[in-house]
This record gives structure tokens, C-alpha cells and sequence, in this order.
């Protein structure tokens, strides 16, 4: 038996056509709060349902809390909780009924558990008499939440909780995994929002079934290679163009209100290169550049780890399907 | 002075008893890009269906391309173009016929059909797949072909809801270097997002909480304004007030669970 939470062995799984997930290996300690953090057909969900026993993975093998994620999927379905991408609960039963449902599954009250739901059934239970489906975006995804720690799970799987959620709710809900974890209880969650990566003490960038790095989010954000600028400016749309016509540039994506800028060479210093590309834009007819050295995000770091599926025409690959099986 | 691609003045909405949109008024520039932000239920939505002719106002009043929502619909139907939050092409034709059914639904002559889908063919880099089902394109792909529909009419605004929803990050790039384009050529568009950074991407941007716009301006001015370093502060600063005190009781959020 392992000390770890999860130990993943190069897992994989195919779809058809699809490679949804393509030997993936990695282990989460007891304890962590660990994120999978990734697009649409990245390969979350299926590696969830893999590690929770609902899917059977075509080669590689996954041990959870010391229980094989396939010869010992009775004891496992026991002990993880699990929230699905897909709101999964009954949408005309009222909040206190679909917990009560849960509980009884597990064969236990939400009286008997009511220590480990509290922090999040306090904000719920204004809305207990309430159906399900009658709840905002926010409060269904705590009401999952809820379901999902009912029966004092050992581990706990939360596959996209925050998706379509709106900011503040989003935030509320990672605050709820923050007072969970200081309670010591292992989660492991996923998101396509790359912001959320910080409120994780490790992540895994996912991207087409591969991992394309394991780390802190201060690991992965210090793994960047080249310097990076930032560029502010009034048309950044003409900017933009014109950044990518520079002699030295090795890529510029728009960052909301500043342009990410990084250089072909990559020896020099920032300063510099900021000094070099503020006289390029002055040169081109643009008054008021403002370029500075900048940190970069889990998201400069995902996009340099990856390649996008760019449009057909200029693209060799074949284009791998969306969301439809893998996602 | 050029006239206003959306003029809304006083806009609201009642459903029996309660105020979804609460005396809303706002305009918005020719070529302009202005993010629409708001929790769920802040009344978005239903600000969005008034402008685009799907739903009567209680009262006030909303010009859409110079005409009135209410009064005008079928103008402003044609003169609009709407991408919905997930998805708005039919996933078992192909995208050349996306476009020509698009394009037939707006009421474009053949050979204007014909020239729009070459023309929007090239433009993505999409010959190549013009006639593969678009049910097995990436949902990148999907997305950037579902604006370029939306576009076919060229109309003069266009509704972007959610468009970059689980996009990879350099895929939801590309989608707005495609907006900024659209805008660079006169278009307006209005986008409602849940990536609060990419309010960012806009020229302004409206944060409605409980039916009413609680601040408005181009990012920068606001976050200049109320001293934070992100619309996503300020979003949740503005709007955690209703569902602080409804929903969660500040002094259980710190128990720890046994």
C-alpha cells in the first residue's frame, strides 16, 4: 500500500480516433489541494472517472487511498466523494431532500455528518426548503459540494466545479475548498480557468490527454523561459499587428488591456528588449507605448507549453475532435 | 455627431412584482467593444433578450442600429447578429452549409452567399474542412466559425454571449483578435463573459448588480477609480454585498471542519 493519495501510472485512454488521455502519470500527497488545469478535451474528466472507478482506463493502472481504481472499485466508490462536470442532482427535490437522499445512500444522516457539511450548508440552508433547480449557478455548485461530503469521504474529486459560475461565486466556492483543506481533507479539482491555478498548492497543466507540467503555481510561473513584456498602448489591435511584424519577436498574444510580448533573443535582458521594442513602436507611428519587463502567469506558461490547433488550413495535424467524447 | 449603435435609456423589465433591469442606460460607439459583466441573475440576460427584440421592456426605451427594440423589432433583427453562450451552428452540416443556411435565413442573394463563403473560408484558413461535418472540428474551430456566422449579414452590432467558454488559452486569443478585427472594420460588439479578465480585452465595460449598472467606464478609468488592480476586484467588490448578505454567514466560513 502507498502513502500517496493517488498514484497514477502512465494511464491512458482512447475514444475512437481520440487519445483522451496519453500515459499520464503523476501522485498527490495526503492533504493537498491539487489542480488539473486545462481546456475542454483536455482529458480532465475522463482522468477523473478513471480515478473514481467509472471508467476502465486501456492501459496504465491507478491506486487511490491505497484501493486499485479497478479491482477495488467497491471499497473506493465507498470512501471518494465526487462531483461531476454535470449538475448531478435531482433539480425538482429541495436542497435538504437531495442532501438526505445522499446520505442514505451512504447509509448515514445529515445530522451524523453535519460537523463536516457545516461550513458549506450554513450559506446553504437560507434556501433548504428550495428545489434544486430553482437555485443560482453558485448555490447548486455548493449544493453538489455538499452532496459530495455527505458520507465523510477520505478523498474528495470536484470535475469543474466553477465552470459558468460567476466570479464572486467562484471565489466563494475556492474559499469553501480552502476552509476544507485546513481540515485536512485531500481534493483533487479541475478548471479551464487558469486564474484559479494560485488557490491550489500544486497543478498539472492538461492539455489533449498529456500533462504538460507538474508544479506549484510559483514552480510552473518561475519555468518560464524567455523574458516577457508587457505593452500598453491605444489601438492594440494595430499594435498587435505590427508587434508581430517586428524583426525580434518570438510571440505576442493579447492579456486583456496589455499585450504579452516575448523576444527571439532570448540572452538579453528585459530592460532592454522593453527599450527596444518601445523605439519599434514609436518608429511605426504609436505616440504613447508603455513597455515594461512583467511576471509571467500560468497562462504564459501554458500557452509557450502548448501549440493551438491554429486553423485547419495552416495546420498539419489532423484536427482532434472537441469536447464531444473526451471532454 | 454619429448616432449611438445601441442608445438604451431607462430600460426596465418587471416580472411580477420583481425588477430584473432597474432603469438601465448606457450607449455604445460605432466599432466599439463593450463587455456586459454581471453575476448570475444580475439581469443580463434580460437586458440582452430586450435589445435584441426578444422581449418587450416594462418601460424606458433601447435603440439598436437606430431603431427601436420595441417598436422596430424586424429592423433590428436584421441589423443584428447573435453567438450564443455554447453553441449556434448545426453540428451535422458541414460549414459551407452553415454558412449558406445563415446566409438564406438573412436573406442574401445567392451570389452574395456564394462570395461571403469564400470570402469567410479564406479568412479562417477553413478550406480545407469546408465540408467536413462540424460536429468533428476542435471547439475552437467551432466557435470562430460560429462568429463568422453570426457576422454573415454583416450586421452593424453583434451579441457575443459567453463566446470563449472552455477554449484553450490560445484559441480565446485568437476569437478576440477576430473581434478586434470585426471591430476595427465598424462593427460593435457587445460581450457578455465569465472570464473576468477578459473584461480587459474591452473598450468599456458595464458591471450590473440586481438589475441596475453599478459602475461603468474603459477598464483602465475604473480600476484607476475605485483603487484595484483588476476588474475582477472590482467585480466581486461591487457585487458580494446582495449575495454576502443573503446567502452565507461571514462567521461559519472560517470553522474548520473535525
Amino acid at each position: 500500500m502507498s502513502a500517496d493519495a493517488i498514484r497514477a501510472e502512465s494511464l491512458s485512454k482512447r475514444f475512437g480516433s481520440t487519445l483522451a488521455l496519453d500515459k499520464v502519470s503523476f501522485e498527490v500527497q495526503p492533504g493537498e489541494l491539487f489542480g488539473f488545469i486545462g481546456p475542454d478535451g483536455g482529458g480532465k474528466t475522463t482522468l477523473f472517472r478513471i480515478l473514481v472507478s467509472l471508467l476502465i482506463p486501456d492501459a496504465g493502472r491507478a491506486t487511490v487511498i491505497g484501493l486499485d481504481a479497478v479491482r477495488d472499485f467497491r471499497g473506493l466508490r465507498q470512501r471518494v466523494g465526487y462531483m461531476a462536470g454535470r449538475f448531478s442532482l435531482y433539480p425538482d427535490l429541495s436542497v435538504e431532500e437531495n442532501l438526505t437522499f445522499f446520505a442514505s445512500v451512504f447509509g448515514t444522516t445529515v445530522q451524523r455528518e453535519y460537523e463536516q457539511i457545516k461550513p458549506i450548508y450554513t450559506q446553504l440552508e437560507p434556501f433548504k426548503d428550495r428545489r434544486a433547480a430553482a437555485l443560482s449557478g453558485g448555490m447548486k455548485q455548493k449544493l453538489a459540494l455538499c452532496c459530495a461530503l455527505v458520507h465523510r469521504p477520505d478523498i474528495l474529486f470536484l470535475d469543474e466545479p466553477t465552470t459558468g459560475v460567476d466570479a464572486v461565486s467562484r471565489r466563494e466556492f475556492w474559499d469553501l475548498l480552502g476552509v476544507l483543506k485546513k481540515g485536512g481533507l485531500t481534493t483533487v479539482v479541475s478548471t479551464p480557468y487558469m486564474d484559479e491555478a494560485t488557490r491550489c498548492d500544486r497543478i498539472a497543466l492538461i492539455d489533449r490527454g498529456r500533462l504538460l507540467g507538474i508544479d506549484t503555481p510559483a514552480g510552473i510561473v518561475a519555468s518560464f523561459g524567455p523574458p516577457l513584456v508587457g505593452v500598453r498602448t491605444t489601438d492594440r489591435y494595430k499594435a498587435l499587428l505590427a508587434l508581430r511584424r517586428y524583426q525580434h519577436a518570438a510571440s505576442v498574444f493579447p492579456f486583456g488591456e496589455v499585450m504579452h510580448y516575448t523576444d527571439a533573443r532570448t540572452s538579453a535582458a528585459p530592460d532592454d528588449i522593453a527599450n527596444d521594442v518601445k523605439a519599434y513602436l514609436i518608429a511605426s507611428g504609436f505616440t504613447d507605448p508603455s513597455v515594461e519587463p512583467l511576471t509571467p502567469t500560468v497562462e504564459d506558461v501554458f500557452i509557450a507549453r502548448t501549440s493551438a490547433p491554429g486553423s485547419p488550413d495552416s495546420d498539419s495535424q489532423s484536427p482532434h475532435p472537441g469536447s464531444s467524447s473526451a471532454a | 455627431m454619429t448616432e449611438p449603435a445601441i442608445l438604451v435609456r431607462d430600460l426596465t423589465r418587471r416580472f411580477d412584482g420583481f425588477t430584473a433591469v432597474d432603469h438601465v442606460s448606457f450607449e455604445v460607439k460605432p466599432g466599439e467593444v463593450f463587455g456586459f459583466l454581471g453575476a448570475n441573475g444580475a439581469g443580463k440576460t434580460t437586458a440582452i433578450r430586450m435589445l435584441i427584440g426578444l422581449l418587450q421592456p416594462s418601460s424606458g426605451s433601447a435603440r439598436v442600429a437606430g431603431y427601436d427594440v420595441a417598436r422596430e423589432t424586424e429592423q433590428v433583427k436584421r441589423r443584428i447578429g447573435y453567438m450564443s453562450q455554447r453553441f449556434s451552428l448545426y453540428e451535422d452540416l458541414t460549414p459551407r452549409e452553415n454558412i449558406r443556411l445563415y446566409g438564406g435565413i438573412y436573406g442574401l442573394t445567392r451570389a452574395q452567399i456564394r462570395q461571403r463563403t469564400a470570402e469567410m473560408l479564406d479568412r479562417l484558413g477553413f478550406s480545407s474542412v469546408a465540408d467536413t461535418a462540424v460536429r468533428s472540428l476542435p471547439l475552437g474551430w467551432r466557435q470562430k466559425l460560429a462568429f463568422s456566422v453570426a457576422l454573415v449579414h454583416q450586421p452593424r452590432i453583434v451579441f457575443l454571449d459567453e463566446p470563449t467558454s472552455g477554449v484553450d488559452p490560445i484559441t480565446r486569443r485568437q476569437f478576440w483578435e477576430l473581434i478586434y478585427d470585426a471591430a476595427s472594420r465598424g462593427t460593435t460588439v457587445l460581450v457578455t463573459t465569465h472570464y473576468v479578465d477578459e473584461a480587459e480585452y474591452c473598450d468599456r465595460v458595464s458591471i450590473m448588480v440586481a438589475g441596475r449598472i453599478a459602475a461603468m467606464g474603459t477598464p483602465a478609468a475604473l480600476k484607476h477609480d475605485y483603487g484595484v488592480d483588476s476588474i475582477d476586484d472590482l467585480f466581486v467588490r461591487l457585487a458580494r454585498p446582495e449575495i454576502a448578505a443573503s446567502a452565507s454567514r461571514p462567521s461559519s466560513r472560517e470553522d474548520s471542519p473535525p
